[in-house]
């Protein structure tokens, strides 16, 4: 019988799970095409919600962008754990000698992953269907996108994982994850708009403050707290 | 000769029910113990505790005497469920693969084609899982379960869906485990097909052993008679 | 197998003395408070609000903080008893809390002149609000005890650590609620009567709490035997 080889670590077995469900993403493309659709599709039906007469397009935006964001991103994280109950193969990342955090952070990347590519197409849609020039402040919004996403998957993926093997899922999942999403989507919005009005990015230093250590605390309590979300 | 599995005062229990009431026993390298009974008796709850994959209310249990659920013990056992615990987008080496990747193995590629081989899977191995009948799910999930070597196999009604030349390759594959000096625990409702490697033989009720016995010897017709007996 | 004996219906509860001294405590505040405590200046009988709607705030936040702490102590100790508590006390803390909510919009009416405003600490109480009914709903989909248990527990843990974060932003957001009045350092501003009614009504709302906590708790353990008989016939 051979020796028990070395089995990867924390960070070696997280980088190998979100390939592999970026992989099933990548060969399938059904939650990423559908959360595409979905962001598209609310972004027009805002449109016609709006009177551009009261309320300038700058002002809109930053509302129909995160709003769009969230939930788009809850659908791919719900969809995440999905993959793994369909056939109890997460019996099988469990039974594997790796960390059980890894299994957290490898899903939480390919969450990340996700919900950034969906941005990348929402945002160019945004500004072409509200007419915005989000040129000058690409960089910032790239930089806002990222900060944010990194505490709505922190949460998003614990929570997904709770709930995967409950009734309701679907349903459930929201109603938890969204109060957490309070303190993401408000800075998030704001700083979005202040970007959009032209400022600079260093106006909304109190905003970003609290997205960062949103992100540090979250990330790591959710790290910490996620293997008592697995079945025991 | 080794232990492999240890088992002592194993208690599980689900709110007041306990699905495994107490269960004591060892198995050492090449030994295979064929464990019968009746739905909802508590063979698949034993199974899930010593794969670690449930941590029991009370006792314990050790793999190569190593305590569950530490990874060390989890990277010795193989766990066939009924559930084929496969990604069905992937490929079946793909599945086999990251499976093999988790194990922290040295030579990947060699221990994912020697498994699709014994299972005789390599000539459909590169379709996605879903494509594949139930009888060559079942083999993928096998190949999947062994391909790092354990030396504990824990099989839940392995057999379920395979044709004659899929259980004959199991059969072969299991015997060339336990001569190995593999340990094995085999659950399924054929007596004959359960016997057929067993160096032991155990009937659960109820949570417990009713009966725990050597297999050699055993009067298959008698056993048969004696085990209705018992269940009903 | 022997199952616990127990029947619920061999036992008649007798009157929760406790809840009818909390309820007489309540009605007694409430009598002192309308009746016998003088109007603000300003702000008129839009006033009394205060001592039922600052002593709701107080135990909604009491009752979550203790929920999130032994759902925490769970986590270690896994006694049942520390989950029953928090189950009774994150549903209390519900009711309070939809108390919170009411009474502010009654007293923001005459004083705001608007139903609803988004102030930060109200906007916080809604956002509690928002959580716990989650985290009842969670509790009401998952059958089994000890997951439910660490499910909720988990959820109590990041509700504590998110509270910071909501008021932080919230506040940041805007704020327009009126200064805290009694722990304000520079002393009570408020005339000694008003003090006094006003500890009163504090005082009988956390015995409230504590007695519909312990009775719904006796329900919850009521349950609990009843599953386990259940569950150890079958």
């Amino acid at each position: 019988m051979s020796g028990v080889p070395a089995a990867p670590g924390l960070l070696g077995a997280a980088w190998m799970i979100a390939r592999k469900d970026l992989a099933i993403e990548f060969r399938t493309r059904s939650a990423f095409l559908s959360a595409l659709v979905l962001s598209l599709l609310s972004i027009v039906i805002f449109y016609f919600a709006w009177d551009p007469t009261a309320i300038g397009a700058a002002d809109l935006a930053p509302g129909v962008l995160w709003v769009t964001f969230t939930f788009s991103g809850l659908l791919g994280m719900h969809r995440s754990f999905g993959v793994e109950s369909h056939d109890g193969a997460m019996d099988a990342l469990l039974t594997a000698p790796v960390p059980r955090q890894s299994i957290f952070l490898g899903k939480a990347l390919a969450n990340l992953v996700f919900v950034l590519g969906v941005q990348a197409v929402a945002l160019p849609a945004v500004a072409l269907f509200y007419n915005l020039p989000v040129g000058p402040a690409f960089g910032a919004l790239a930089l806002l996108m990222l900060l944010a996403s990194i505490g709505l998957v922190a949460v998003g993926t614990m929570f997904a994982g709770m709930t995967a093997n409950t009734r309701l899922a679907e349903l459930l999942l929201p109603v938890l994850a969204m109060p957490f999403f309070v303190p993401i989507v408000m800075p998030a919005a704001k700083t979005t708009a202040l970007l959009l009005a032209g400022r600079p990015i260093g106006e909304a230093f109190a905003w970003l403050r609290i997205l960062l250590a949103f992100d540090l605390v979250f990330a790591y309590v959710c790290m910490l707290v996620f293997p008592l979300t697995l079945d025991d | 000769m080794t232990t492999r599995i240890e088992a002592a005062g194993l208690v599980r229990a689900f709110g007041a029910r306990r699905a495994v009431d107490g269960l004591s026993f060892t198995l050492a390298a090449g030994e295979c113990l064929a464990l019968f009974g009746p739905n909802g008796a508590g063979k698949s709850t034993a199974l899930r505790l010593l794969a670690g994959l449930l941590s029991p209310t009370r006792g314990r249990a050790s793999i190569g005497g190593v305590r569950l659920p530490a990874p060390e013990a989890r990277a010795r056992v193989g766990l066939i469920s009924h559930r084929s615990m496969l990604y069905e987008a992937l490929t079946a080496r793909e599945n086999v693969r990251f499976s093999a990747q988790l194990h922290g193995l040295r030579d990947v590629d060699q221990a994912v084609e020697r498994a699709l081989v014994a299972l005789r899977v390599a000539d459909r191995a590169d379709v996605p899982v879903r494509a594949l009948s139930r009888g060559l799910q079942q083999r993928v999930a096998i190949a999947r379960a062994i391909v790092h070597g354990p030396d504990v196999l824990l099989a839940d009604e392995p057999y379920t869906g395979l044709d004659e030349q899929g259980g004959a390759a199991l059969t072969t594959l299991l015997r060339e485990r336990r001569d190995a000096g593999a340990a094995l625990i085999v659950v399924t409702h054929h007596l004959h097909e359960g016997l057929a490697l067993a160096t032991h033989a155990a009937i659960m009720r109820a949570g417990r052993f009713a009966r725990f016995e050597r297999a050699e010897g055993l009067e298959r017709d008698r056993y048969a008679a004696e085990y209705r007996e018992l269940v009903a | 197998m022997t199952s616990p004996s127990h029947d619920p219906s061999d036992r008649r509860p007798g009157a929760d003395w406790l809840l009818l001294a909390a309820g007489a405590a309540v009605a007694a505040a409430v009598t002192r408070a309308v009746w016998f405590t003088p109007p603000e200046r300003l702000q008129g009988y839009a006033q009394k609000i205060f001592y039922l709607h600052v002593p709701s705030a107080w135990v909604a936040f009491l009752a979550f903080a203790l929920t999130a702490l032994s759902g925490a102590f769970w986590l270690f100790l896994k006694d049942p008893r520390l989950d029953r508590f928090a189950e009774s006390s994150a549903e209390v803390g519900v009711i309070f809390t939809t108390g919170v909510l009411v009474s502010g919009p009654l007293w923001g009416k005459p004083i705001w002149g608007a139903w609803w405003v988004w102030d930060a600490r109200l906007t916080l109480t809604l956002f509690l609000w928002f959580l716990y009914l989650g985290y009842l709903v969670l509790r009401g989909v998952v059958p089994e005890r000890e997951q439910r248990a660490r499910y909720s527990a988990v959820v109590g843990i990041l509700g504590a650590v998110l509270i910071p974060f909501i008021h932080l932003s919230v506040y940041l957001f805007n704020t327009q609620h009126p200064m805290p009045v009694v722990a304000n350092p520079s002393g009570i501003q408020m005339p000694p009567v008003m003090v006094k009614t006003f500890f009163l009504s504090l005082g009988a709302f956390t015995l409230l709490y504590v007695a519909l906590v312990r009775s719904r708790y006796a329900l919850a353990a009521e349950r609990d035997i009843l599953d386990d008989d259940v569950a150890t016939d079958r």
